[in-house]
This record gives structure tokens, sequence and C-alpha cells, in this order.
């Protein structure tokens, strides 16, 4: 099934004047979504995840400079009127962010909420804005939805908040919806609901996904493709069974290893990754990883490595010595 | 009723209820509870928002004063003490916060701030306080030259939690309760964390209570493990009895809503159905029932206490899974 | 393979604590007129000057001379001396009253937070009666029933300055106590006294002195406009607000009566609160990690 490609960030690049000295948060990244598929960016804090999410929706703070293409729908977000652009926004391009007692407006109902992007981006009257509110409401499984309309975002759990950010997210049928860790701050129970909806409903729409997590477990049984970055750049992308299978890059073997596993007897010491994330106001001469990395030898710390591919042109990555022997979840 | 074999726990709660109030009415942050501790053992408590876990472990300590229930610990009662005594007490117990950074006073320096517990507890001796603080930190991995001078703003969260656990640790306690160390942490900086502690155990001789929302890092570094739901115990079991053969429906709810870092393995459709209720207004008999699959009337009226289900293991069900 | 981090990376040890503000010339000047003021009002005793209390009928408002650099007011006293000897009143009340403000209040509010129940309640409730009280209408007050002097002008305004300080504290001292390096000092069996002097006071000393700064701005415009009214220092001491007062007789004939005062008023406010900014900005510690 060849889908089209909805998304492709070509080379961008996003710069953050600091105090302490220019700070590359996004360094040349280059990604592609296609229409009804899932991406998933994994990374720690400081990897750049965040920035890049709000780079393609040209959210950027005021100071941070902007290069590359973030071409969505044939259209090239950078370059954009940024009327057309607010118009995109919310209607083919949605978000889903991490805190929704944040992102939620607290002063404002949660059906002035919704209605208020119904009536924006669909120009439908109240009442019909209502009746749809109500069936969205229903639909990412909030108990009785009229009730909720007149709520506030306090009264509601996290989850349930979350749940009506969704909904809102998916009001104006977007082509593309950007979860940005949307379930950090939930419980695993409801975490597993939430994912559960997102893919239900990605599903029903044919709707393109990008899912930002720190969780490799996320990721695993939901995504099409992950990208995982570090220090900025995207040092390994690969499709889903791959990545997990046959995975080259010496720090997403890292990464995996370092999680827990819920099979390990207890007490068994975790093959943990010494030194911490790099500054990324510091940037590191070579690859980023290389003072971490079990298996850095000379170039690794004179040059970067280049995000290439080697067998199949559908799994790249960044590294002189990638992982021979395959690690990770055993066949 | 003896939940471990051995006859001198360490740590003993006994049907411990918490209540606080907020404006007119009342959180059930623990209705309840009663578990046993051995020396050397790590429990590992484990819940959601609302189980009431951080509260249970600040009531230990008595930073928060039960309703009713007993606390003994090392054979002394906790609960009786005041003042003085209660505070000299603490000393042997000690506390490991969530957020690393608003763990450390801002505005003091790491080595004043390690110090600290020295110069509440009596070392008089300012040569003998350096030495020891030094110690922990370069127990816990840290270069005691490079750190001691420094306010805590210049340290990352994963070396902050590590200057947390070097102040637990001045003054060789025999019990340090955990309350969720490594959740704000990135997850390489959370193995190496998990390994600290470990290694701490072991060179220190401490009991831990381990109290964490991640079932896989709880299971990591416990022995036995306590499942809390909404104030009140629903299951305990040595670990890798528990997690292979969950009693509670809880429990196993929650194994499964683990996400599994194995493209293989597709998440089921949960079952997890609904969310937790308030602990302001907690459901009669069992509080789990309204989302557990296998409630009956039974479960309505009658609260199910904790009954033996296998050797070490207990639950509170009126239908356990085994 | 366990691995721990067995020391910083040289990053840190190579970076110094560096502070990231610049101090602007603005800040600079600010500072250069306090310590003008703070001197010539701390040596004053010292300076070749007329004496400010002479009065020389003849001399009348006299303009700019070499005998009298600003001239002289309306009872013939020369300008300059008066100036900074109510430079000296302006900052004795100044910064009296705050203090004595900022000491009870921030006690009280650091108390009130720290116990809070009915304790917490009483002081809330005093405070609130306190500023239920028109200021203005209980200076007066006060001052006729006990009598114009510096030392009780100082004292009620030191009184007033109360329940603001008290809000301050308290407000800090409630966002502090629930953080964890309180409940970690109380884990450690800190008794209350020292939770209270080491772990909280250092913190709420910043907002306190932040609003300590603004609070003798405060005050000396407080204090020059009871003077203006007759109300604050008594004659013959001279306040840079009672010469304002003065200065109105004279605005048509000789306007620099009035404006000199003001200015100096108006400069030194200004100072207090450029360099109070500044220095908040900069004790500011810095949160977060790298």
């Amino acid at each position: 099934m060849t889908d089209r490609v909805l998304l492709s960030i070509e080379n961008v690049a996003v710069d953050l004047p600091t105090p302490r000295g220019n700070l590359r948060a996004v360094d040349r990244v280059d990604l592609k979504v296609g229409a009804g598929r899932t991406l998933g960016i994994v990374g720690e804090s400081g990897c750049g995840k965040t920035m890049l999410s709000r780079a393609i929706l040209q959210l950027l703070p005021k100071k941070a400079k902007l290069s590359g293409r973030v071409m969505f729908d044939g259209q090239d977000l950078v370059s954009l009127d940024p009327e057309k652009l607010r118009k995109l926004r919310g209607r083919s391009l949605a978000v889903v962010f991490q805190d929704p007692m944040t992102s939620l407006n607290p002063v404002l109902t949660i059906g002035t909420q919704l209605i208020e992007t119904l009536q924006e981006h669909l120009e439908l009257d109240a009442n019909s804005a209502k009746k749809r509110s109500v069936e969205l409401l229903a639909a990412v499984g909030i108990p009785a939805p009229e009730q909720r309309l007149t709520q506030y975002p306090h009264q509601l759990s996290g989850g349930m908040r979350q749940r009506v950010a969704i909904a809102i997210a998916l009001s104006c049928e977007p082509k593309l919806l950007i979860a940005d860790e949307p379930t950090t701050a939930l419980d695993v129970t409801i975490q597993a609901q939430i994912l559960d909806l997102l893919a239900r409903e990605q599903r029903r729409r044919h709707m393109a996904m990008i899912l930002i997590t720190h969780d490799l477990g996320v990721v695993a049984g939901r995504t099409d493709e992950v990208a995982v970055m570090y220090a900025g750049r995207v040092v390994e992308r690969a499709p889903t069974p791959a990545l997990f299978k046959k995975m080259r890059m010496p720090y997403t073997e890292a990464l995996l290893a370092a999680i827990p596993k819920i099979d390990a007897a207890p007490h068994t010491l975790l093959p943990a990754i010494s030194g911490r994330p790099p500054d990324p106001t510091r940037p590191i001469k070579g690859c980023s990883f290389s003072p971490r990395c079990r298996y850095a030898a000379g170039q690794c710390h004179t040059e970067k490595p280049p995000l290439a591919a080697a067998e199949s042109p559908a799994h790249q990555y960044a590294c002189f010595h990638p992982i021979e022997i395959a690690a990770g979840v055993p066949a | 009723m003896q939940q471990i074999s051995s006859a001198d726990p360490l740590l003993k709660v006994d049907n411990l209820v918490v209540e606080y109030p907020v404006g007119a009415r009342t959180v059930h942050a623990v209705s309840g509870v009663s578990l046993e501790i051995a020396r050397g053992e790590t429990l590992g408590l484990v819940g959601e928002s609302g189980c009431g876990k951080p509260t249970l472990g600040r009531a230990v300590l008595q930073l928060r004063k039960p309703v009713s229930g007993q606390v003994v610990f090392d054979g002394h009662d906790l609960t009786a003490m005041q003042g003085d005594t209660l505070r000299k007490m603490r000393r042997r117990v000690q506390l490991i916060f969530q957020d690393p950074i608003a763990s450390l006073n801002p505005r003091r320096r790491i080595g004043d701030i390690i110090a600290e517990p020295l110069v509440i507890s009596g070392v008089k001796d300012p040569e003998k306080r350096k030495r020891l603080v030094c110690d922990a930190l370069t127990a816990v991995g840290l270069d005691p030259e490079l750190v001691i001078g420094r306010l805590p703003h210049e340290f990352s969260g994963g070396q902050c939690q590590r200057i947390c656990i070097a102040r637990a640790l001045v003054l060789n306690p025999d019990f340090i309760i955990c309350d969720e160390p490594v959740s704000a942490l990135d997850v390489s900086i959370r193995a190496q964390i998990l390994n600290l502690l470990e290694e701490m155990k072991g060179r220190y001789g401490l009991t831990l209570l381990f109290i964490a929302h991640d079932l896989a890092v709880v299971k990591a570094v416990s022995d036995r493990v306590a499942v809390m739901y909404l104030g009140r115990l629903c299951e305990v079991g040595p670990s890798e009895q528990l997690f292979a053969r969950p009693a509670h429906p809880y429990t196993a709810l929650l194994i499964e809503a683990i996400p599994m870092p194995d493209p293989d393995v597709r998440p089921a459709e949960s079952v997890a159905v609904g969310e937790p209720p308030s602990p302001i207004a907690p459901p009669s008999g069992c509080r789990f029932r309204t989302r557990c699959p296998r409630a009956d009337q039974q479960c309505v009226t009658e609260m199910p206490e904790l009954r033996r289900v296998a050797t070490g293991q207990f639950a509170a069900c009126h239908h356990p899974l085994i | 393979m366990a691995t721990l981090e067995l020391a910083l990376d040289e990053e840190i040890l190579a970076q110094p604590v560096k502070r990231g503000r610049r101090l602007g010339p603005l800040f600079w000047a600010a500072i250069g007129w306090m310590v003008l003021v703070f001197a010539v009002a701390i040596f004053a005793d010292f300076l070749p000057l007329p004496s400010s209390t002479d009065m020389d009928m003849l001399e009348r408002r006299a303009p700019f001379s070499a005998a009298h650099w600003l001239g002289t007011d309306g009872l013939g006293r020369d300008e300059l001396a008066r100036l900074i000897y109510g430079a000296r009143i302006s900052l004795i009340v100044g910064l009296c009253a705050p203090v004595i403000g900022l000491t009870i209040g921030g006690a009280l509010g650091m108390l009130s937070g720290y116990f809070r129940g009915r304790f917490e309640t009483l002081v809330v409730g005093s405070m609130d009666v306190l500023l239920a009280f028109p200021p203005l209408i209980l200076v007066l007050a006060v001052i006729a029933f006990v009598g114009q002097s510096i030392f009780n002008l100082t004292l009620i305004l030191g009184v007033l300055s109360v329940p603001a300080s008290m809000r301050v504290a308290r407000a800090a001292t409630l966002t502090l106590s629930r953080r964890e390096f309180v409940i970690a000092a109380q884990a450690l069996g800190a008794s209350h006294a020292r939770i209270l002097l080491r772990e909280l006071l250092p913190n709420v000393m910043l907002p306190l002195f932040a609003f300590f700064l603004l609070g003798v701005a405060v005050i000396i415009v407080v204090e020059g406009a009871l003077s203006f009214l007759g109300l604050g220092v008594p004659p013959p001491t001279s306040s840079w607000g009672s010469m304002i007062g003065e200065g109105r007789e004279s605005l048509d004939i000789a306007p620099r009566l009035a404006f000199l005062p003001a200015t100096a008023m108006f400069l030194t406010v200004l100072s207090f609160n450029l360099v109070g900014d500044a220095l908040r900005a900069l004790t500011d510690p810095r949160q977060g990690a790298l």
C-alpha cells in the first residue's frame, strides 16, 4: 500500500539564543509521515523532540531561528502566510499536549472550548456546534457528555481532561495529529485507555499521527515507524518491528536495555548508560553519544556520523560502529 | 495476620487509617492498611494516583498523624511518640522524594544540606561532619570536591537525586522510604539510580519501602510487592509470584496495562473500564468493584479482607483469580 | 553491569556560576545617586554648609549665589543645607519604618504560614482589622495623641507597614512549606525553630527584601506627604515634604523652592526602585537543571 507522504520535514534545524550561547535544539532532521500512518519519536529530555513538534506547528518561541522546510500536504509551512497557517492549525493539523491541565483553559467551560473550535474552523452555528460537541465527547468515551459541556477542566480527572483535549483536537477532522507525550502524566491504566482511543480514532479517520514519547514501550505496539532522537538529531529510524528486532544504533540498544523488564527477576542489575544526556549549549565534537557509548572508537570522537541506510532504505542509523549482532527483542 | 515468616519485622503497620479534611469533606487517603517489612527486605508499594501510597509513606514517619492504627518500628510504637523522642526515632528512618530538585533547599550549599542531618543529631565536630559528608557523596558516585560548594540548581535531576540519597545515608539509617524516587528522571538515568539504590542497600544493610506507580520498576527492586487501591491493600506477595500469577483483578489489570517494548505484543483492547473513583467518596464494600469485571452483590455490601491465596501471597477479594 | 558517574563533567568545573544579567548604566546612576544621598545625609555635620536653621530675613528667596548655592527659602534659610538635612529625615523614616514592618510582619507571616490553624486565623484577622483603618486618619489620630516627633512618626508608619509584610511573608511561607525540602527537614528530625530559621527564612528573605525596597520608596513619599500637610516632622527640622509645603506659597516668585525638594525626593525614590528591581533579578536562584 503506497501512502502518499502527508508531512515531510526536510533539513529542519532550530537554533535558540540563550545567555549561555547558541542552543541547537534540532539539528538537521529529515522525517516523513504518510497519510494514515503513525510515526513514533522517542527520546529523553533535551533531545529536541518537543522543539521539533513545535517547529512543525510553527509555534516556536519568538527568539528561535528555524531553517529547512516543513512540507505539509504540498505546502511549505515555514514560508506560509500567517493567516493561512492559522486556518490550517486546528483544522488539518491538530495537537494534543502532555499536561491537559495547562493545555485547557481553566476559566472556560469544556463546552465553550469545544464549540469555539468548531465554530472557528467549521463555521457551524451554535446549535449544530453543540450537538457535534456532545457527539465528540461521547466518541472519546466520556460518560454523560451533555453535563460535561458546562463543567470546568478542574472538575474532571486527568484522564478525562486528556480525553477532552483529544476531542478538541479531533473535532475538525484533522489530517495529522501530533501527540506530544499524551499519557506521561497519566496513570498506567488510563494510559492504556487513552492510547487505545487514539489508535481507534486514527483508524476510523485514516489520520496520520506523530506520537512523541520517552517510553519505548508505548511506541512498540502502536506505531508503524519509529525515529529515535538524541541531542537534536535523529540517530535511528526504522519500521517499528525492525527497530526493536534489528536495532543498529548503540543508543537505541542501551535505551531498551535500561528499561526494567516486567519479566526479569527482581534485583537484576540494570545495564545503565553512564553519564547524562549532553548539554545542548555545548555541542560535542564527533558523535553526541560517544562519551557514553561502549563501542565508541577513534572516528566517533572526531566526526559526526551521517544518517545513512544500510541494508534496507527504510532503516537508517547514524553510527560508525553499528551493532552487528541483532540485539533487543529475540525474534 | 502474619505476612512474612520472620518473627521480628523491622516495621509493622497495624490497621493504619489516615484522613484529612479538604474544605468541608474528608479524603480517606488510607483506610485500614496493615503490613510488615522484614529486616533487609525491600517492599514495593504500587498503585495509581488516589490510592494513598504517598500518604502511607508519610504516615509511617508520622509526618502525617494517622487517625487510628499503629506503626511499630523496631519494637517502638511511633504513633505513641511525640516531640523529641519521635524526632530521635526519625533519624533511623529516612525519606527520598520524587522531585529531587525540590527536595533540596535552593539557597543552601550541597555540603550544608548533607551535613544538616548530622548537625541535627548532634555531631558537633566539623571535621568529622565533613568527613562523613565526603564519604556519603563518594558512596553515591559524586566527587565531593566538585559538589560541596555548589547550589542545587547547578545539577541535573539525576545528580540531585544522588545528593538526596547521600543525605539520606549520612546518618546510617536502618530504613529508607523511597517515594517515587525515579519517576521524574530520564530513562537512562533511572537505571543508574535504581542500581545505586541496590548497591547502597547491600552496602549499608538497609530495609526499603519502595513506593512507585511503575510496576516494572517496582518489580526490579522489590522482594515483595503490595498493591494499593483507593486507600486499601489489594494484594501482597513475593514479586515473581505476584506478577506471574496475580490473585486480585486489579493487579491483573495493572500488569496488563503495562506497555511492553515488544512490537509483536499487540496491546489488546484494554479491559480497563472507567476511572478510579475519588478518595473523598469511595465506593461501599470492595472499592475496586466499580471497575471490576468480576464484581457481584457481595462485593457491594462486604469489604474484603486480606486472605491467604497462596504461600506468602494475600489478596483482599471475594473472587480472587487463583 | 552497573555503572556510576564517578565525577562531574569538566563542564561543571569549567563554568563558574555566572549571573547572566548585565547591570546597565541606569542601575549605576541609581547607585550613584543613592550613595550621594546617603553620604551627605550621614556626613552632613562635617560638610561646610551654612546652618539650615539660621534665618536671614534680608536674603529671603534669594537666587543661587556663592554664599547660598541653591539660594534661600521663604525664611532666609539656606536651601542646600535644608535639602541635605531633609535627606536625613527621609532616609531615617524611610528606612526604619519598613524595617519595623519587615521584622514584625515578616515574623508573624512566617509563623502563621508555617503553623497554620488558629494562630494563623488570629494573625490574619488582626491584620485585616489594621488594614481596614484608613491609614491617614489613623496616623492623624495617633500623632494628635502622642505628639509629633520623628520617633513617633517612624513608629506609626512602621506599624502600618506590618500587614503588607505579613502577607508577603505568609504567602512565601505557604508555598515553600509544601515543597519537599521542608518535609525532608522534618523527616530528618529538625525542630520547628531550625526549619523556620535554616530552611524557610533564607528563601523568604528574597521576596521580603524586594518588598522592603519598595516599602522604602513608599514610606519616603508618605512621610513627605504628611510633612507637606504639616503633620509629619515638626519644625524647625526640615523634611523634603515640609519644604515642598512651604514652597507652595512661593510658587509664582520662586518655584525652585518647591521643585528642588520634589526633584530630590523623586530621584531618591526612583533610585530605590531601580536598585531594588536589579537586585531582585540578580539574586534570584535559577531553577532547573542544565
